[in-house]
């Protein structure tokens, strides 16, 4: 019975290995290199007059997602670590989202604008 | 686990006995008297801070409650100016709501939830002081106001431009905006600080399917108000820079919209609501089962429809706004997810009488404080169910129909359910019962009043009587009801008094007595496990969890035909409280010192910078204090505290 | 003294800090989803004032942008070092941090006195106020973990800042990249996204 109850706690804690599996600072250095040209990709177009709204904004909102992932799984640590912080972020996250898109569909805003 | 878990000190002294910086950095000692209290970090002490403080404003509110239907209770009333009158309503609701209703909530959360888990306290001890100071400076600060120009007037729902500076010029909306961001200070940094509690400092083998279903109620409150309060904040912040600073969010003139503060205000109002009412199911769901000395019902459901309700809570706010021009296609869809938020709590209504079907129920005081509290929040319910028929929302909408619906669930949901806990759990925290003699006149009188205050509502509201107004003219037809709901509104004051007297007389006849002997209730859960009053140190052995109310198991088994015998009394499953020299965190002044800068800021914000600067530096220099004090009296020797031993 | 840079004997395993931070940062969504949704409602509402098509400088935010953004490299940088023992490089990345945080608020400063002077005041508009209070919020935020890494820079002078309290160095650091993370955001949907022109 007791034997029992020790599993259960075992099995509770998440294994504390991946604490120390780090990326290297040269992992870094490239992520910023990729956040870095994801940038400069999305300034540019601002100054390639004529691309169309259609296009334009889904393409921004796509690299705008890839970089807050890159940020948040590598730098914030979040794709090592115990998947309970990312379940906290992402319920935040998916919860204002859903909730503040409601609020603006009210508002009609999605063609108002 | 006892290890003191402190928010990061940046700088400790690793040789605690030689170097002790300036005397303010270290560590109160404790002991007893007001010191302890000021500096106490011990989430029981804390749990008795804020319900003491919360009766406080919960008699607060009342008293404004009686001005309101002294009023009301004939037509032409003189007894309040249209002013004054806004102002003791607005009051009245900000009170109940924000300083008695979620205190006393926090105050079951704080002193049971480590108990229900198996803990020694909270994760962060400074941080639960700090929440309580908090709200208590800032429920001061708010009620200030009456002595400085005037309370707030807007209501407690705040349309803007309404309380903007043109149509409130008096402080009291700023007393509103600042002091209610204060409080909301102290509920976020509670719900962060109770959410890893929970999920961090369970007794070994407790799962979170083996927590007392109030544990887990609390839990989905707690990640209601930590997603909840920041939506509020903003809304607070945009009133207050409106008012203070010029800024035009709700100046129609320039573009503003006055639906953006309701918007904002109800995405946090709606989950407010279950914040306010999940606590009082979770109560009842404890006292439901020891008192039908059955099981609750459908344990998985009762713990399911509490996170769907804190979920589905998310999808309903407009449903506070079908009349404001928010047009057809959205005020349908909030009707429709309004009508299915009532599934998952008639979930729980059906668990709650099936626990007591078929059980050896015994109607203590609160048994039927919780009993009231199934039967008057379905009376709260089904009115809710019919606002959520939009066309027929239209007519009930701004009348006494809706005052009805909110208190039958409010005061008949929470506040009995409150109360159903301050009866059950009076021996855990203070050694003694109180009287049950006296408990059920209380119930039985705060019914009576209670029904008789807010059933005749629903008839006023039909009838077509408006709601947040000061008077009425004579020949409507409202004055008869209104009159019953002023004798019912004194007779609810009565058994709040007959409580209070229970409290006082309960206490004077068992001093001098030795202290009730355990589990007094033959109950089901962890708390009851220690003596009563709960030791300072919790448990003396942190108890290896095995099952679902394990407690009542250590106690009854079953015998060969299955039936319930018990295999051991309270005495021997009972722990003593005689462990010695556990090490629990450390008294701080510097959560006190924090909080009492904050309205010295709001002050500040009003009148003078002066005190933003007095204020600032207070809470500063606080902040700085608790960062860097010593993790511990370095004086104080202890040894680590110990677990079961398993192999029994 | 409690050593709380190793997972406590807690029943998830993780630290009370670091979960308290996350639970805290899923708040913060909250926070910044309502600022930055005000803004959208009003970004068209300008009244008599400047438009925010006529009044954004994208070259200019899009270099501020750029040195928050590569803040985050140096933030994990000094996290990494803190890691390995180098107290030392932990220094430098953390004073880099907040000198690279100091450069996005000054620039935050000088594009809220040019706004200023071209017309757009905090209570010209809706859409000014909006503005202001958005950008500002996240500001504050920016200069709040500018003092925090600051004090931990001075901590690190000192000799308190080692191996054993990286932890302390990491949670600063999550915060640090939320709030870059939430100018992410900012700088694509308030920025980039085309504005309404008067």
């Amino acid at each position: 019975m007791s034997t029992e109850t020790e599993h259960i706690v075992e099995s509770d804690k998440s294994d504390d290995e991946h604490v120390h599996e780090h990326p290297s600072d040269k992992k870094y250095f490239q992520i910023a290199g990729v956040l870095a040209i994801l940038t400069a990709l999305e300034v540019g177009t601002y100054f390639f007059e004529g691309i169309p709204g259609e296009i334009l904004i889904p393409l921004l909102m796509i690299m705008m997602v890839v970089k807050f992932f890159y940020v948040a799984a590598w730098f914030m640590h979040l794709r090592f670590d115990n998947s309970l912080f990312m379940k906290f972020f992402v319920s935040g996250l998916v919860l204002a989202s859903v909730v503040y898109a409601v609020f603006l569909t009210v508002f009609e805003f999605w063609h108002k604008g | 686990m006892t290890q003191t878990i402190e928010p990061s000190a940046m700088e400790t002294s690793n040789d605690g006995n030689s170097h002790r910086p300036l005397g303010v950095y270290t560590r109160p000692k404790g002991g007893s008297g007001w010191r302890d209290w000021v500096t106490t970090v011990d989430h029981k002490k804390i749990g008795i801070l804020y319900g003491a403080a919360a009766l406080l404003f919960f008699v607060i509110g009342g008293i404004e409650a009686l001005l309101i239907r002294l009023q009301l209770a004939t037509p032409d009333g003189t007894v309040l100016g249209a002013d004054t009158y806004n102002q003791v309503y607005t009051m009245h609701g900000v009170t109940m709501i924000f300083l008695a209703a979620m205190p006393l909530a926090a105050a079951f959360a704080n002193y049971l939830i480590p108990l229900q888990i198996g803990a020694r306290d909270v994760a962060f001890p400074r941080l639960n002081a700090m929440s309580f100071w908090v709200f208590l400076a800032g429920g001061i600060f708010i009620n200030l106001s009456w002595i400085l120009g005037g309370a707030p007037d807007g209501g407690w729902f705040a349309y803007a431009p309404n309380t903007g500076i043109v149509f409130s010029p008096s402080h009291g909306m700023d007393f509103y905006a600042l002091g209610l961001q204060i409080t909301g200070i102290a509920s976020l940094v509670s719900g962060i600080n109770l959410t890893v509690t929970i999920f961090n400092m369970r007794a070994p083998g407790m799962t979170l399917f083996k927590m007392p279903v109030f544990t887990w109620m609390m839990l989905v409150v707690q990640l209601l108000l930590v997603f909840a309060m920041p939506v509020i904040a903003v809304a607070l912040f945009l009133l207050a820079f409106s008012r203070l600073f010029g800024a035009t969010f709700f100046n129609p003139e320039l573009g503003g919209d006055p639906l953006l503060w309701q918007h904002l205000f109800w995405i946090f109002g709606h989950p407010e609501v279950y914040i306010l009412v999940l606590p009082a199911f979770g109560i009842i769901s404890e006292v439901i089962p020891t008192f039908s000395r059955k099981p609750i019902f459908g344990y998985p459901f009762m713990v399911f429809s509490g996170i769907a309700i804190g979920f589905m809570g998310w999808g309903v706010w407009a449903h506070h706004m079908f009349v404001s021009g928010i047009g057809p296609v959205s005020v349908a869809a909030f009707s429709l997810s309004t009508m299915f938020i009532a599934v998952p709590t008639g979930i729980k209504i059906l668990n709650w009488m099936a626990t007591m079907w078929g059980g050896r129920v015994k109607f203590t005081a609160a048994m039927l404080f919780a009993i009231g509290v199934v039967t008057m929040f379905t009376i709260g319910g089904l009115s809710g169910v019919t606002h959520s028929v939009a066309p027929a929302d239209t007519q009930q909408t701004d009348t006494y129909y809706i005052v009805a619906h909110f208190h039958y669930v409010i005061f008949g949901g929470i506040i009995f359910g409150i109360f159903s806990g301050f009866y059950f759990w009076w021996p855990k925290v203070f050694g003694h019962k109180l009287s049950e003699r006296m408990g059920k006149l209380n119930f039985w009188v705060m019914l009576v009043g209670f029904n008789l205050t807010f059933g005749p509502m629903h008839i006023l509201g039909l009838q077509g009587m408006s709601r947040r107004i000061d008077t009425y003219s004579p020949g409507f037809g409202f004055e008869a009801w209104n009159l019953v709901a002023t004798i019912g509104a004194f007779i609810i004051a009565l058994s709040v008094l007959i409580f209070l007297i229970n409290v006082i007389t309960s206490a004077r006849r068992a001093r001098g007595l030795p202290p009730i002997g355990p589990d007094p209730w033959d109950a089901r859960s962890l708390e009851w496990m220690t003596p009563n009053p709960t030791p300072v140190h919790n448990f003396d052995e942190i108890p290896i969890v095995e099952s679902l109310d394990e407690f009542w198991h250590r106690k009854y088994g079953s015998d060969e035909d299955g039936k319930v015998v018990r295999v051991a009394s309270a005495e021997e499953v009972c722990q003593d409280g005689s462990a010695e020299g556990v090490h629990l965190p450390s008294p701080s002044y510097w959560p006190l010192v924090f909080a009492i800068g904050l309205p010295f800021i709001g002050l500040g914000l009003i009148y003078s910078l002066w005190f933003c600067i007095f204020g600032g530096a207070l809470s500063l220099m606080g902040l700085y204090a608790w960062v860097f004090e010593p993790v511990d009296d370095p004086d104080i020797d202890h040894h680590e505290p110990q677990k079961e031993d398993v192999s029994d | 003294m409690t050593d709380q840079t190793h997972s406590e004997e807690t029943s998830t395993g993780i630290s009370h800090n670091k979960l308290g931070m996350w639970v805290f940062l899923g708040s913060e969504c909250l926070l910044f989803g309502a600022l930055i949704s005000t803004y959208l409602l009003y970004r068209g509402r300008f009244a008599d004032g400047p438009a925010p098509g006529d009044i954004f400088d994208i070259p200019f935010t899009s270099v501020s942008s750029f040195v928050l953004l590569m803040s985050s490299l140096t933030m994990v940088l000094a996290l990494s070092a803190l890691q390995r023992g180098d107290e030392r490089n932990n220094r430098l990345w953390l004073l880099t941090t907040a000198l690279l945080g100091a450069v996005f608020v000054g620039g935050q400063v000088y594009e809220f006195t040019t706004f200023l002077r071209e017309g757009l005041g905090y209570k010209t508009s809706p859409f000014s106020s909006a503005f202001f209070t958005l950008t500002g919020f996240h500001g504050v935020h920016v200069s709040l973990g500018v003092i925090f890494l600051m004090s931990l820079y001075v901590s690190s002078v000192r000799g308190n800042l080692h191996k054993e309290r990286a932890e302390t160095v990491e949670l600063i650091g999550l915060y640090w990249h939320f709030v870059d993370i939430v100018w992410i955001f900012i700088f694509t949907v308030i920025y980039l996204v085309p504005s309404p022109t008067s």
